[in-house]
């Protein structure tokens, strides 16, 4: 446990945030309107206004309508298509952190499990997410599970957890092996069974090193998400608007800034998440030793 | 006091030819215990005592089925120590309390009763008792780095006493403890150990530690580790052994022959090493 008082957490996010804003501004003020290229490179981006709108333009920008004058304020649309892309990324967020506990405790108790598994887990990380993805799209269609029918959400979820699962494993791997044999002896000698020792032992003791874990994996999740999206083309969710929206930049330069936003607004939310669940698994976060 | 009887359910632990050699890759086998023969009757207290290295610890692990022995047999009144274990039948406390950082006092000691599935009204009742009797009915409550070193291992004890076992081991419990604080731990253990009426095997590096606990001290050899000594203190009953006794003429006397015999063995010490 640390001692020395760190920032809050959310007083830290503000400043941030207001940070950001002054180096964009600042940079507005000093930057040269057309950029700075070395040759052909540019190494400076442009200061212009389509390409660097003021803050305040993108602010007001979102409380005029989306596209014509009878269309819901811009804020209203992306606020719902990033409430939508939270829920994928939640949806895979919780499944790729169920197949990774389940992976790390069969791991744990088996060798022969461990090192069947692990390379895999591993090799599944190098797999490039713009490839598989339409792959997935293309088998879920396949797919006939009774009544459920595969949906496209579901294959953003799909890579959402592919990428989630990883961390979660791998920390929950070297968590339950943690306790040290003063405490696994221990339980030996009280006759625990094995179902006792993971519920008594393993894992309160993984919990520090769950939770990075999940962090990790809910940003992962956010950003598979987000990634997913573009490379399926669900619509709906904050990844396509980010590519129309820039598409249609040269006419409405605040516009594309808007679900951008949004998708740190669905990071800052997974990270709040995962802290309220540390927050709530506090006492497991305990030293062994006052010295 | 040492039954050679047959009758080995009237011993708290019989140990008969005990050896435990480890393998060592690329070097000699380590021979940690040899030739061990040991009897603990019900309720005395008997500790080990005798140089790093000679299998103290080693010998404990095997009477608590932490591990097997190479040759011989042990009995753990008059079972198996993997059936004592199942059923029970002792208790432990090692040098490093090991208590679960996550669990306040009261529950760390209620964890040999919950994996027992013991109700949970009992549970209670129990913890009571448990941390009266370690001094500690104000702790309940505290999680383990909120304690010192001395409350931690108090806590240990307590949980080592939670089912009522007729037999405690224990591995250095005070090791790490400051000599006021140990000497008062050492008056408790005895007052504990009285009221409990549990037999005891005590590994420890004190001399007055032993003289004071004890009623028999085991001397053992460095590697291989043998018993080359048991001295008889019996300064009488468990219950009488309180601060007075620690400037009592026969604690002196206990102090300077287990002295004597563990120097015994020290001396045999350089010998030993030289046949390696
Ligand atoms: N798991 C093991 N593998 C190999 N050798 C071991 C193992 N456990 C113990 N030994 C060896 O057995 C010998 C006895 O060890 P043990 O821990 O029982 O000694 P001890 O009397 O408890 O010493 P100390 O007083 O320092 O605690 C040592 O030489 C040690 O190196
Ligand atoms: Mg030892």
């Amino acid at each position: 446990m640390t001692r020395g008082r760190r920032l809050h957490p959310a007083l830290s996010g503000v400043l941030g945030i207001l940070v950001l804003v002054l180096l964009w501004e600042g940079y507005k003020l000093i930057g040269p309107e057309k950029g700075w290229l070395v040759g052909k490179t540019r190494v400076l981006p442009r200061a212009s206004d389509l390409a660097m709108p003021h803050v305040s333009t993108m602010i007001s920008r979102l409380f005029e309508p989306t596209v014509g004058a009878s269309t819901p304020p811009l804020w209203q649309t992306v606020l719902k298509a990033a409430i939508k892309s939270l829920g994928i990324a939640g949806v895979g967020w919780a499944v790729g952190t169920i197949i990774g506990l389940t992976l790390a405790m069969l791991m744990q108790r088996f060798v022969t499990a461990r090192s069947a598994i692990l390379p895999w887990v591993v090799l599944s990380q190098t797999v490039p997410l713009i490839a598989i993805a339409p792959l997935v799209r293309r088998w879920g269609a396949q797919l006939h599970l009774g009544s459920l029918q595969w949906h496209d959400w579901m294959s953003v979820s799909f890579i959402a957890s592919y990428l989630a699962f990883f961390p979660v494993a791998i920390g929950a791997l070297r968590g339950l092996a943690s306790p040290a044999a003063a405490h696994t002896d221990l339980m030996r000698v009280y006759g625990a069974s094995n179902w006792q020792v993971l519920r008594s032992l393993r894992f309160p003791a993984a919990v520090p090193y769950l939770l990075p874990a999940l962090r990790l994996g809910a940003a992962s999740a956010v950003i598979g998400t987000v990634v997913a999206e573009v490379s399926i083309g669900l619509r709906g969710g904050i990844g396509r608007m980010i590519i129309e929206y820039a598409q249609a930049a040269s006419a409405d330069p605040a516009k594309p800034w808007a679900p951008i936003g949004a998708a740190v607004l669905i990071g800052l939310v997974a990270a709040s998440v995962v802290g309220l669940l540390g927050w709530c698994l506090r006492d497991y976060q305990r030293g062994e030793n006052n010295a | 006091m040492t039954t050679t009887s047959s009758d080995s359910a009237a011993t708290a632990v019989s140990v008969r030819g005990l050896r435990r050699v480890f393998p060592v890759r690329g070097r000699p086998d380590v021979v940690a215990l040899d030739g061990i023969d040991l009897d603990v009757a019900p309720g005395e207290f008997v500790s080990l005592i005798g140089p790093s290295g000679c299998g103290k610890s080693t010998l404990m692990r095997l009477v608590a089925d932490l591990d097997d022995p190479t040759t011989g047999t042990i009995a753990v009144f008059g079972k198996t120590p993997r059936r004592a274990r199942l059923d029970h039948d002792f208790g432990v406390a090692f040098q490093q309390s090991a208590l679960l950082p996550w669990r306040t006092v009261s529950r760390n000691i209620a964890l040999p009763l919950e994996l027992a599935k013991v109700d949970s009204g009992e549970v209670k009742r129990r913890i009571g008792e448990l941390l009266d009797m370690v001094g500690l009915s104000q702790f309940g409550d505290h999680y383990p780095d909120q304690l010192s070193g001395g409350m931690q291992q108090r806590v240990a004890i307590a949980r080592s006493l939670a089912e009522r076992p007729k037999l405690l081991l224990m591995d250095e419990p005070f090791g790490a403890l400051d000599e006021m604080t140990r000497e008062r731990m050492q008056t408790e253990l005895a007052r504990i150990a009285g009221e409990s009426g549990a037999a005891v095997i005590l590994v420890t590096h004190s001399i007055p530690e032993a003289a004071f606990l004890s009623d028999r001290v085991v001397v053992m050899s460095p590697r291989p580790g043998r018993i080359v000594d048991v001295v008889d203190v019996g300064l009488g009953d468990q219950k009488e052994r309180t601060e007075d006794l620690r400037e009592a003429s026969g604690f002196f006397e206990a102090v300077k022959r287990i002295r004597e015999a563990l120097h015994g063995v020290e001396g045999a010490a350089p010998k030993a090493a030289e046949q390696r």
